[in-house]
């Protein structure tokens, strides 16, 4: 299926000219790329119909009517996690919120098509993601409360810490897969592979292109799954690149793949074929899960200053959970009673977090000391113990 | 892609005694090291069939095998990014990089990822990763290749940083540095890999000094020479050439740079009342300003004149046609210790 020459010739049909917008298209606000371009994978269209796919079909086919159901489930409730969040910024429980809104289906596709031995490599916004490997939204609030950096057991939930430093994951998990073929734990179904997330904006970090290299001199069983949000803080897709982002991994000699990144179904089918491939020995492989960030960079930005909101409405038609609905509902594959059980789902979950997020405790002062080294280190022990004592010096430190 | 090993351990000798030069000593070391724990593995640029372009690890591919010695893509990012990750993983990365002014590129990864992960995940991820930087100048060469970077990365909390002197630490020190569950930058005096005056007999079943920890190397009563790597045997030569003139300086090699261990420093200051820190990196917010910052903190009243420093300069590696004038050498220290004598 992937043969490197397959993908190091250039297509019959270049997409390149795909994303180039039109004046038209540019005076209305309305990028080209709105549009995935012809080699778009979609296995569900913005209508919420199936489209049939000959390569990827066999990737999804078991995916039932209750599976289909879970992953609507599984984008409604991380969105609210999302606008919970969002939420409890504003009102000043959160010192920042990174929104995932409009990258549900990228992340819960990619995420469900994991295996629990397979390890992920995250950015900062894949908290859909962290959904999908067991890391719960609470443990997610410590980075944004500031009450810690990384609050969840990485080995444990083969989640990495976020890595706030833009592309620097990448190459971290290209060692880490590598470290997976030396540990002789790929070339059957029965092997591991890695996927590493990361954004448009991220494309032109040199640990990035690194990342590709190694992991492709080293045949890495390395998953590269970016999401092409269309935005970097301000910056268009066309400040990072020429042609489509996935037609990048030609150049490195590995398979590269534009999937509808607000299909959870198409993700989901393409992510599981990539880390397959992985799996097998014939990794790595480059997704570009082609979305749209709905929402802010962050809660500290403002996208009013730079983007029309033709282009928000033109993408809300294609909003990755109402597809999923319209799916379910136009097929009979889910009533009402689902709708209304997840619907309070969310509520009970977002409660959940609320309480939670209001009653966390700030850390003690000498966490600051805490866990810097493994072994110690004399003079940060010297060094707390004469801050804390100049601490102790206070009238009532001891109530403290 | 990986060959089976081969004769682990192969070729480290019958007599635990053996004359070795610092980069004998170092490679020794490494496979000694390797030997031990099999998550070892060794990366770098050229460090495979080459053996280093210094021949550090010459003949470790061979006898170990390509999924141990792994000669890396030509980018130092991604040794140190992918180390990080291999580290993750389970595996103690021990990468090479092949001279201090490359180490740049990877600067980003050692003081994001690598410094930082075992704070940032209070401990639940631990990244024994050992870099090797072959550092400092004397070698006539051309521009980036004769720095003395490293107070930079002492100066990022959650490395540790060290610097050998001579053979015999050379073969404990990167073995305690592999065995470290926190990532060491690991600074080698490259002048000295093959010089044969500093050979040195090395006793594989010797019991080491710990690898935190400075030593006493001479002792002295009228001041006190402060130094590590290169510039060590520099002082050594200056205090024999001092002894001959009867003035009798004490010279200590401080070996770890982070965390610094100063009680050696403290007590010989305040026996001697005099100290130079010697180092080849430029002075300003050094290792040698932070050692002047601490002892007049802590030997105030002891101190019969201010710390002085003898250094490099602040200004860019000069054309090594000038290097002789740039880098600290006997009549510098004896000058010092003349003006500290006469404060």
């Amino acid at each position: 299926m992937s043969s490197a020459e397959q993908w190091t010739q250039p297509g019959e049909n270049p997409a390149a000219t795909a994303a180039k917008p039109t004046p038209e298209q540019v005076i209305a606000g309305l990028r080209a790329t709105s549009e995935g371009g012809t080699e778009l994978v979609q296995l569900l269209n913005p209508e919420g119909e199936r489209i049939a796919s000959p390569q990827f079909d066999r990737y999804v086919e078991d995916v039932d009517a209750e599976q289909l159901r879970g992953l609507y489930r599984d984008m409604t409730m991380v969105r609210r996690v999302d606008r919970e969040a969002n939420s409890l910024q504003r009102q000043g429980q959160l010192g920042i919120w990174v929104p995932l809104l409009g990258q549900e289906a990228a992340q819960i596709g990619a995420g469900r098509a994991m295996r629990p031995s397979d390890m992920a490599f995250p950015s900062y916004r894949e908290h859909g993601i962290a959904w999908c490997r067991g890391v719960t939204p609470q443990e997610l609030l410590g980075i944004f409360r500031c009450t810690d950096h990384s609050g969840w057991d990485s080995s444990a939930t083969r989640f990495h810490p976020y890595t706030i430093v833009i592309g620097n994951q990448v190459l971290n998990a290209a060692g880490y897969a590598m470290g997976q073929r030396l540990d002789g734990r790929v070339g059957d179904d029965g092997g591991e592979a890695t996927i590493c997330f990361f954004g448009d904006g991220a494309t032109s970090q040199g640990d990035v292109h690194e990342g590709f290299v190694w992991a492709s001199v080293y045949d890495a069983p390395l998953v590269f799954f970016c999401q092409n949000n269309q935005w970097a803080i301000s910056e268009p897709t066309e400040r990072q690149s020429r042609l489509p982002l996935y037609q990048r991994a030609r150049g490195y000699g590995f398979p590269g793949i534009r999937v509808d990144g607000n299909d959870v179904l198409g993700c989901l089918a393409v992510t599981r074929w990539a880390l397959e491939e992985c799996r097998l020995g014939n990794g790595p492989v480059l997704i570009e899960a082609f979305t749209y960030r709905m929402d802010a960079h962050t809660t500290t930005d403002d996208p009013t200053r730079y983007r029309l909101s033709d282009e928000l409405e033109a993408w809300k038609l294609k909003d990755p959970i109402e597809r999923a609905r319209v799916h379910l509902s136009r097929n009979g594959l889910a009533d009402n009673d689902f709708f209304e059980q997840v619907a309070s789902d969310t509520d009970e979950l977002a409660a959940e977090l609320r309480d939670f997020c209001v009653n966390m405790p700030d850390p003690p002062p000498d966490r600051i000391f805490s866990q810097v080294y493994a072994d110690p280190s004399s003079v940060l022990d010297a060094e707390r113990d004469e801050f804390l004592s100049y601490l102790d010096g206070f009238v009532g430190a001891g109530e403290r | 892609m990986m060959a089976a090993p081969a004769k682990a351990g192969a070729d480290i000798g019958s007599s635990s005694v053996q004359n070795l030069t610092l980069g004998k000593a170092l490679n020794l070391g490494l496979r000694t090291a390797m030997a031990a724990d099999p998550k070892v593995i060794v990366m770098g640029e050229d460090v495979g069939k080459l053996g280093g372009v210094f021949r550090i690890t010459d003949g470790l591919q061979k006898d170990f095998g390509e999924h141990r010695v792994l000669d890396t893509p030509l980018a130092e990012s991604g040794i140190v990014g992918t180390a990080v990750g291999l580290a993750v993983r389970g595996f103690r990365p021990v990468c090479e990089i092949q001279f201090e002014g490359f180490i740049f590129p990877g600067f980003d990864q050692i003081s994001s990822q690598l410094a930082k992960l075992h704070y940032r995940t209070q401990g639940r991820v631990k990244v024994p990763v050992v870099i090797r930087v072959p550092f400092g100048g004397g070698i006539g060469a051309v521009e980036h290749h004769s720095e003395s970077p490293e107070s930079l990365f002492a100066h990022i909390a959650g490395l540790k940083v060290v610097s050998c002197s001579n053979p015999v630490d050379a073969y404990w020190m990167i073995q305690q540095a592999i065995t470290s569950d926190d990532p060491v930058l690991f600074f080698e005096p490259k002048r000295l890999y093959h010089s044969s005056n500093l050979k040195a007999p090395v006793d594989t079943a010797a019991v080491p000094d710990p690898l935190f920890a400075s030593r006493v190397v001479r002792n002295g009563n009228v001041a006190t020479l402060a130094a590590y790597g290169p510039s060590v045997k520099v002082c050594m030569d200056a205090a024999t050439a001092a002894a001959e003139e009867g003035t009798s300086l004490e010279v200590i090699d401080l070996r770890t740079l982070s965390p610094l261990d100063l009680a050696p420093v403290f007590d010989s200051v305040r026996r001697t009342g005099r100290l130079i820190v010697v180092s080849e990196a430029p002075p300003e917010s050094s290792i040698t300003s932070e050692i002047a910052a601490r002892v007049q903190q802590e030997c105030f009243y002891s101190l019969e004149a201010p710390v002085l420093r003898v250094t490099g300069f602040d200004t860019p590696y000069p054309p090594t046609k000038l290097e002789e004038h740039y880098l600290p050498d006997l009549d510098r220290i004896l000058h010092a210790v003349d003006r500290s004598r006469a404060w």
